[in-house]
């Protein structure tokens, strides 16, 4: 029963990692394959390989993992398969406080806007953003008993943050709205590798508690009452699940902007290619296809050969969107 | 008399139920007394509406009780950790699985979360146990299937593998006919009486088929407005109990036959 799985595991590795040393092949300038390798395995030098295209496949693989596994534990988390990362407002959050670096930094002008708008401080708006509305989203969670409710409550922090994003961009002037829709197309190659560093660390959190939470998620198939009933400790088990989620999600667009699809996406495709709901499986499978997905949109993004780059939020959608629907009709059945 | 006492399961003692919320209390029952003795099988009955649901949601802590005690082997409820209760009384539910896109073994399987290690990871006593629920609820032609692909009543016998294979004492059942056919409703409720005596267990279910639980059930506990009382079913008929159940315009009990009859 599980040597199936074992081979599709093999297969989709070798996938992943054909799929990273192209996507670092290719780009406005092609690279040879033994190039590539020899960079990456620290045999010989290129600046291209070891300051731009490794640490911009290497963020590919977080966030297309990092964004799967946090849509994979809201969907089993608030029973539903029109959960994805950000259901609890999370980008929200973030582009609420990139909003009011970019946009709202008309409102101090002159030197001091300049000064302000910089990457870290896009960042750290970022991060302060997403940390802020995980912060209310515990603190609701831990009052709230029915999941549900914490569902809405997401659902309307993010109605907040776009309303006061709304109200800031129509004060704004076309250059500073440019910018922030920059950011909104989100980018996997501005990072250098201390920025990485930090990113890694968060992430390996992040997957460390959902490896923790994976007896919780199994039992949580059943609903609440059986998983109740089998001692699984319910809020304790939410609160890890929506802390996972938040950091992964949270670093995720802090970095790399906020970065649609793959997190709704990954875990359907997962689930339609695997056809199991065991997290065990579930797990590893969501991150190598998220991975794999990613990489392989960011090589099409670069448009090889070519000087421009299109926005990776775009191609996700673009290459995924129908994948998703082809794999759900191809089975007549969403399996969930 | 000095007959070997069966040993007590559950007790509760001038158990009050209902719902409390800040500004009112609504009790639904209360001065309940029954005793739930080891390997019986007892059947729940009352109305629609009488409080089944809300007396088998405070004996299985989903809900608080307003007043009185319960006990299970002899502790107080209140005592148990969520663990120890999983580990003492199992559940089949009404409500609906949140995923049925697993194969018949892993959802029981999954009555063995209360033993196995923080990723779940099965022992070779674990997959005995399981393999032997699903021998003992004859659902072993299903193992490899999908939930999604099986009947309502063969559903039903895989919840009930589940709650076996948790292993606990007491086994307590919501509502576990509705929905099937006259077969299965049989079928399923002489599946609890066999269990029940193969394994020892005490197995505790609500239904509205009081004509099969009287020939089925060691004790029943009838719920009507004024009282709840628990006996044997051959008492409860002699003391005229089930013609107390419902309004008495249109069925009345019929104690020769020990069924309902629509009155004329």
């Amino acid at each position: 029963m599980n040597t199936k799985f074992t081979y599709s595991f093999i297969g989709l590795t070798v996938i992943l990692l054909l799929c990273f040393f192209a996507n670092i092949s290719l780009g406005s300038v092609s690279i040879p394959l033994d190039d590539v390798f020899g960079s990456v395995f620290g045999l010989s030098d290129n600046y291209i390989i070891q300051n731009y295209r490794l640490p911009k496949a290497l963020t590919a693989i977080l966030v297309g993992s990092g964004l799967g596994i946090s849509g994979l534990l809201m969907q089993t988390l608030f029973k539903n398969p029109l959960a994805g990362p950000f259901v609890l407002g999370i980008s929200s959050g973030a582009s609420l406080g990139v909003a009011l670096v970019i946009l709202g930094s008309g409102l101090f002008g002159g030197a001091f806007a300049v000064a302000l708008v910089s990457k870290w401080s896009i960042v750290i708006a970022a991060s302060l953003g997403s940390f802020l509305v995980l912060l209310a989203v515990l603190l609701v969670s831990s009052k709230v008993r029915d999941t549900m409710a914490i569902l809405i409550i997401g659902l309307m922090f993010g109605s907040i943050t776009a309303a006061v994003v709304s109200v800031l961009s129509y004060f704004s002037s076309a250059e500073q709205l440019q910018q922030y829709i920059f950011w909104g197309f989100g980018s996997l190659g501005n990072l250098a590798w201390s920025e990485l560093l930090i990113f890694f660390c968060i992430y390996l959190i992040g997957i460390l508690l959902t490896t923790f939470s994976i007896k919780a998620l199994n039992t949580l198939l059943l609903g609440e009452n059986y998983a109740k009933s089998l001692g699984l400790n319910i809020k304790q088990s939410r609160l890890i699940i929506i802390l996972a989620t938040s950091l992964l999600a949270g670093t995720i667009t802090a970095f790399a902007g906020p970065i649609a699809f793959i997190g709704l996406a990954i875990p359907h495709m997962t689930r339609q290619i695997f056809n199991t709901s065991n997290h065990k499986i579930l797990l590893p499978a969501v991150f190598l296809f998220g991975a794999i997905v990613m990489l392989i949109c960011d090589s099409i993004a670069q448009i090889p050969t070519s000087d421009y780059t299109l926005p990776i939020n775009a191609i996700t959608s673009l290459i995924g969107a129908p994948v998703v629907v082809w794999l759900l009709v191809r089975q007549r059945k969403m399996v969930f | 008399m000095t007959e070997h006492k069966p040993h007590i399961i559950l007790k509760t003692n001038n158990l009050s139920i209902g719902y409390k919320s800040k500004t009112s209390t609504s009790v639904i029952a209360d001065h309940i007394n029954i005793e739930l003795k080891q390997g019986e099988l007892i059947g729940l009955v009352g109305a629609n509406g009488i409080g089944k649901s809300t007396l088998l949601r405070t004996l299985t802590t989903i809900q608080q009780s307003l007043a009185g005690q319960v006990h299970l082997n002899g502790r107080s409820l209140d005592s148990y950790s969520a663990l120890d209760l999983a580990k003492t009384m199992s559940l089949v539910l009404t409500e609906q699985l949140m995923s049925k896109n697993l194969s018949v073994f892993e959802l029981v399987a999954l009555g063995r979360q209360p033993y196995t290690n923080w990723v779940g990871n099965l022992s070779e006593e674990d997959i005995n146990i399981i393999d032997r629920s699903i021998e003992l609820t004859n659902i072993t032609d299903l193992k490899h299937r999908k939930c999604f692909e099986l009947s309502d009543g063969q559903l039903q016998k895989v919840m009930i593998a589940r709650a076996l294979a948790q292993d606990t004492n007491l086994i307590i059942l919501d509502e576990p006919t509705t929905h099937l056919d006259m077969y299965h409703k049989a079928y399923i409720l002489k599946l609890l009486q066999k269990l029940a005596k193969d394994t020892n267990k005490t197995i505790l279910f609500s239904s509205h088929e009081i004509d099969l639980a009287i020939q089925l059930c060691d004790t029943m506990v009838v719920m009507t407005k004024d009282q709840v009382i628990s006996d044997a079913p051959c008492n409860l008929i002699t003391k005229g109990v089930f013609d107390t159940l419902f309004p008495k315009d249109l069925i009345g009990f019929d104690e020769k036959t020990g069924s309902f009859r629509v009155k004329k």
